[in-house]
């Protein structure tokens, strides 16, 4: 800074502000944010490595059975678009919450930690557009995760074994484009109850202000509520859990399509999710920024 | 509403607490147009709650700080209009390299911000080093850092939260040079420092807080008059100008040591002495005033008794209590 004096600063002339930036400005910059950290790759990596992982084994085991409780992996062989309905189903239950939860745990209090938070607030933004950039940057990445992780399995799934036509859960045979739109359409009403996933974590991530503690939170919930299904003469609550509401996606794949299950997943996610997102708006907004 | 003629800072009754601890206790501010504004204390004394308040990271648990007559508290982002600076170390985001990091804060600022960061990068010298990753910068190199994204909102009032800690001693002489010359151009500058030295060459007027309240609130040359003027003699027979000094009326706490006599006096007394040494034969070598330094008066408010029961409400002269304390006592 010795040659300070050669090159004057625009201090003469004052700007005058009439605007801050939109929320948009924000969130486009929480996406190169995500774009620039390792992290936001692990869990892309998780949700792309199982599909190719299961496709290859599949290739190379020798018999199949084609008797299992699952009517879609009975049809492994018969078409690559049961793939990517089996991978929802395993992957539903764990990794893409684990996903979900592994950026919506981090994007406040990883923010927090580093001391970050403190350089954007004093900047010409509200907290309220931080954390709704925060907020779709989350909802952002799970969804791209849901539909990155149908991608490869439905690629892999194609590249083995063909683009043919499936049979639903009623038993009905669905042609292969109308197959290929259902596995995308059931992967999109998966994202309810993986976005309230995502909300929580959100919650979690903005009170705990510790991103470990938010993300295994967020799983350590996923994982009693799971339990909690478990428990016998818990079964009144159970249509009520989170968990229960991964396989809402299930009555897309039936004859005639069973929209109650949906919108029951809808209401039921709306009531973990909107308090969820609220909460975390209150604390995001009142909270000391004293770190860092 | 924003005024006008409103101040840059003007803090009244600012409490913060953290359960039993007060952390700030009713600290009142008057930072006006133009001041190069010296923020003194001791680690704890709050002057970091204190800035945080002002830039609206956390909330008063009472009282109330207006930037140029806007509270951040009510008025969020826009009350930072014209504000700019940062708290504690600059913080960023060490994966992304430090252009990306202004552009980013740009972007935030709007209107503008982004067309600067050259021009911003050239001035704190960190232009050869825009495209490598903060993770990878050195401390000193983040502070300019911190400068530059407070120089991209163009502010008329810059806070800054100790910005030479941690430097090298090229590296704070740098910084000193950029503040002065931000000031020079009209900056208003709030400065928080533990460097007295620094806070001495750049700063006009100081608050001095102790245990969260502000014992000192004026200008320096005023607390420095205040602190009480000293002389400094060296004569041919100091043993004898010591004597001769003590038996002088209206000097008082004559002392000898290696480097002369040191004693405290008012001017009439000092040219009786001089004439007293000049009858009993002892040559004047050097007679010359010494005033106390900010380093003195700092720790004689600091460190003196209770600071927080003895500390005068904030206002633009010392009180009674102040001027007490800054006698000398030796």
């Amino acid at each position: 800074m010795s040659s300070v004096a050669a090159s004057p600063p625009a201090t003469a002339a004052r700007a005058v502000r009439t605007r801050g930036p939109s929320v948009a400005t924000v969130y486009r910059w929480e996406l190169r944010k995500l774009i620039s950290q390792k992290r936001t790759y692990l869990g892309f990596a998780l949700v792309v490595i199982l599909p190719i992982f299961f496709v290859v084994f599949q290739n190379v085991r020798q018999s199949h059975d084609r008797g299992g409780d699952n009517i879609f992996a009975a049809q492994i062989t018969q078409s690559g678009l049961a793939t990517p309905v089996l991978m929802l189903l395993f992957l539903s239950v764990f990794m893409l919450p684990l996903a979900a939860a592994l950026v919506a745990g981090d994007i406040v209090a990883a923010e927090d930690g580093n001391g970050t938070l403190k350089t954007i607030l004093t900047r010409s933004v509200n907290r309220g557009q931080v954390f709704g950039a925060k907020v779709l940057a989350a909802i952002t990445y799970a969804t791209i995760a849901v539909f990155l992780s149908a991608a490869v399995a439905t690629a892999a799934g194609v590249v083995s074994w063909g683009f043919k036509s499936v049979r639903t859960f009623s038993g009905t045979i669905v042609s292969a484009p109308e197959a290929l739109l259902l596995v995308f359409a059931s992967n999109g009403i998966y994202l309810i109850p993986l976005l309230t996933v995502a909300a929580i974590g959100v919650l979690l991530s903005t009170a705990t202000r510790n991103s470990a503690a938010a993300v295994v939170g967020t799983i350590g919930l996923v994982i009693f509520l799971f339990i909690l299904a478990q428990i016998p003469g818990l079964e009144g609550i159970r249509p009520y859990l989170l968990t229960e509401q991964f396989e809402n996606w299930h009555g897309l794949l039936r004859t005639p399509t069973d929209w109650a299950p949906i919108a029951h997943s809808a209401w039921v996610c709306a009531l973990y999710a909107l308090p969820a997102l609220f909460a975390a708006y209150l604390i995001f907004l009142r909270r000391d920024v004293a770190g860092g | 509403m924003s005024d006008a003629a409103a101040p840059p800072v003007r803090a009244r009754g600012l409490v913060k607490r953290y359960k039993e601890v007060l952390a700030v206790d009713h600290i009142d501010l008057n930072v006006c147009a133009g001041d190069v504004y010296g923020f003194l204390g001791p680690n704890g004394a709050g002057k970091t709650t204190t800035l945080r308040m002002a830039l609206g990271l956390i909330t008063p648990t009472e009282g109330s700080v207006e930037l140029f007559g806007r509270d951040p508290m009510r008025r969020g982002a826009r009350a930072l209009d014209g504000v700019a600076g940062f708290v504690e170390a600059p913080r960023f985001y060490p994966y992304l390299t430090g252009r990306k990091n202004l552009e980013l804060l740009a972007a935030l600022d709007g209107h503008g911000a982004a067309t600067r960061i050259d021009e911003v990068l050239g001035i704190v010298e960190l232009a050869p080093r825009a495209g490598h990753r903060v993770g990878g910068y050195s401390h000193g190199m983040r502070q300019r850092l911190g400068i530059a994204s407070a120089l991209l909102r163009q502010p008329q009032l810059l806070i800054l939260d100790e910005p030479a800690t941690g430097l090298d001693p090229a590296g704070m002489r740098d910084m000193r040079r950029l503040i002065r010359r931000l000031a020079d151009e009209g900056m208003t500058v709030l400065l928080s420092s533990h460097q007295l030295p620094e806070v001495q060459e750049l700063c006009d007027r100081v608050a001095i807080v102790d245990s969260g309240r502000v014992v000192y609130e004026g200008s320096l040359s005023d607390l420095r008059r205040q602190g009480g003027a000293g002389y400094r003699l060296r004569t041919t027979d100091d043993a004898r100008a010591l004597d001769l000094a003590r038996e002088q009326q209206g000097i008082d706490h004559a002392l000898a040591d290696d480097n002369g006599l040191g004693f405290q006096a008012d001017e009439r007394a000092v040219a009786a002495l001089s004439l007293a040494l000049g009858r009993a034969g002892v040559g004047i070598l050097t007679l010359a005033p010494e005033l106390a330094t900010l380093e003195d008066l700092f720790f004689r408010l600091t460190e003196d008794g209770d600071g927080a029961g003895q500390a005068p409400s904030a206002v633009d002269e010392p009180g009674a209590s102040d001027v007490e304390r800054l006698v000398p006592t030796r």
